[in-house]
């Protein structure tokens, strides 16, 4: 597979590496060069420097080839940017944006994009964690 | 009407002002504590300080009654969510959204903005046209740029001098609705003469402005 990582802080240095580990084919790109050394030592990916809400970057990343794109930027709203360039623009199918604000994400996932919550993926693992302790005692 | 506005520095209290003088109700959205209070001291208008993107924010600034929301932050990323969260959550009617970066034009008209203004692409248009025209003058692009205005002077050697308007070959999607000679006003017919020093007012599109101009004046 094809994928375009957009960010690469903690999260998206992660998924990065970890699918390149799964010999995916990876462009990640961040605007800041040091986000890099993030990336785990046999990343074999390509590190694409620029700002991903110009769409020339995401040219250059190739988007529009990508099977699929994932928006993990700190930036709920340059995320949401980014998703819908790749879909409007480059026609991309398959779109992941990462927004922490669960009442942001909610309307967006209405209008049909791809939205992925920190906020509610985390509390949920929590949740399930504790009341699984309770159940076991 | 209600009208809310999202964003800082000068633009947002010009506007504000003016909506507010013609009888608006304003919101104001400004994402810096202290500039809001000074918003707030100088304008007749709901003020708040946060993040206009928050659904909450837009929420306080009575979005769901607002008819029009107006995004003029220095991030497209931000006015792009802005405009779309009133509109998608608070079901308002007309949003407008500035872009910085000309290639988002497109992107936020497909999006379902209802207006969007390019201001890179409107300034620099505006400075071409003043260098490269020196008797045309830009008046102002009505629609957002989709009709032109301009006012021509009529100078000796043009080849409209002593002509009616109707033995003009002037292109398709042109009009010439008004002229000032001196002091006078004319609304011209078909069998109006131009003359030197006539200053013509030229609506057409902007693919016709060029050929309308050459016609008029033989220069490029």
């Amino acid at each position: 597979m094809f994928v375009v990582i957009v960010g690469c802080g903690r999260l998206g240095s992660h998924i990065a590496s970890e699918l390149s580990k799964l010999r995916h084919d990876v462009v990640v790109v961040d605007r800041s060069k040091d986000a890099f050394t993030l990336l785990s030592a046999d990343f074999s990916g390509f590190q694409l420097l620029g700002d991903a809400t110009e769409h020339e970057t995401l040219r250059n990343a190739r988007v529009g080839e990508a099977d699929v794109v994932a928006a993990v930027t700190e930036n709920d709203n340059a995320n949401l940017m980014i998703a819908q360039a790749a879909k409007e623009v480059f026609v991309v199918k398959r779109l992941l944006a990462r927004v922490s604000d669960p009442l942001k994400g909610d309307i967006y996932r209405r209008l049909g994009l791809g939205i992925l919550c920190p906020t509610t993926v985390s509390a949920e693992a929590f949740e399930a964690e504790i009341l699984k302790k309770e159940v076991d005692r | 009407m209600r009208v809310i506005i999202v964003g800082g520095g000068k633009v947002v209290y010009f506007l504000g002002k003016l909506f507010v003088s013609s009888g608006h109700t304003v919101s104001v959205i400004n994402r810096n504590a202290e500039d809001s209070a000074e918003i707030a001291r100088q304008l007749q208008a709901l003020v708040i300080a946060g993040d206009g993107s928050d659904p909450r924010r837009l929420e306080e600034a009575q979005a769901m009654r607002a008819e029009a929301v107006i995004a003029v932050t220095p991030s497209d990323a931000d006015n792009l969510v802005i405009s779309q969260i009133a509109k998608h959550r608070f079901g308002v009617q007309r949003t407008l959204a500035l872009v910085n970066d000309p290639e988002n034009a497109e992107l936020f008209k497909r999006l379902g903005i209802t207006s969007v203004f390019n201001q890179t692409k409107m300034i620099s248009s505006l400075i071409q046209q003043e260098i490269s025209l020196q008797d045309v003058i830009n008046l102002v692009p009505i629609k957002e740029g989709k009709v032109n205005a301009a006012e021509i002077t009529i100078m000796a050697g043009h080849p409209c001098v002593g002509k009616t308007l109707s033995a003009l070959s002037l292109p398709k999607d042109t009009l010439l609705p008004v002229i000032i000679r001196g002091e006078s006003v004319i609304i011209p017919r078909g069998d109006t003469m131009l003359l030197v020093g006539d200053k013509a007012i030229l609506i057409s599109t902007p693919e016709e402005q060029g050929p309308a101009i050459r016609a008029l004046t033989g220069e490029d």
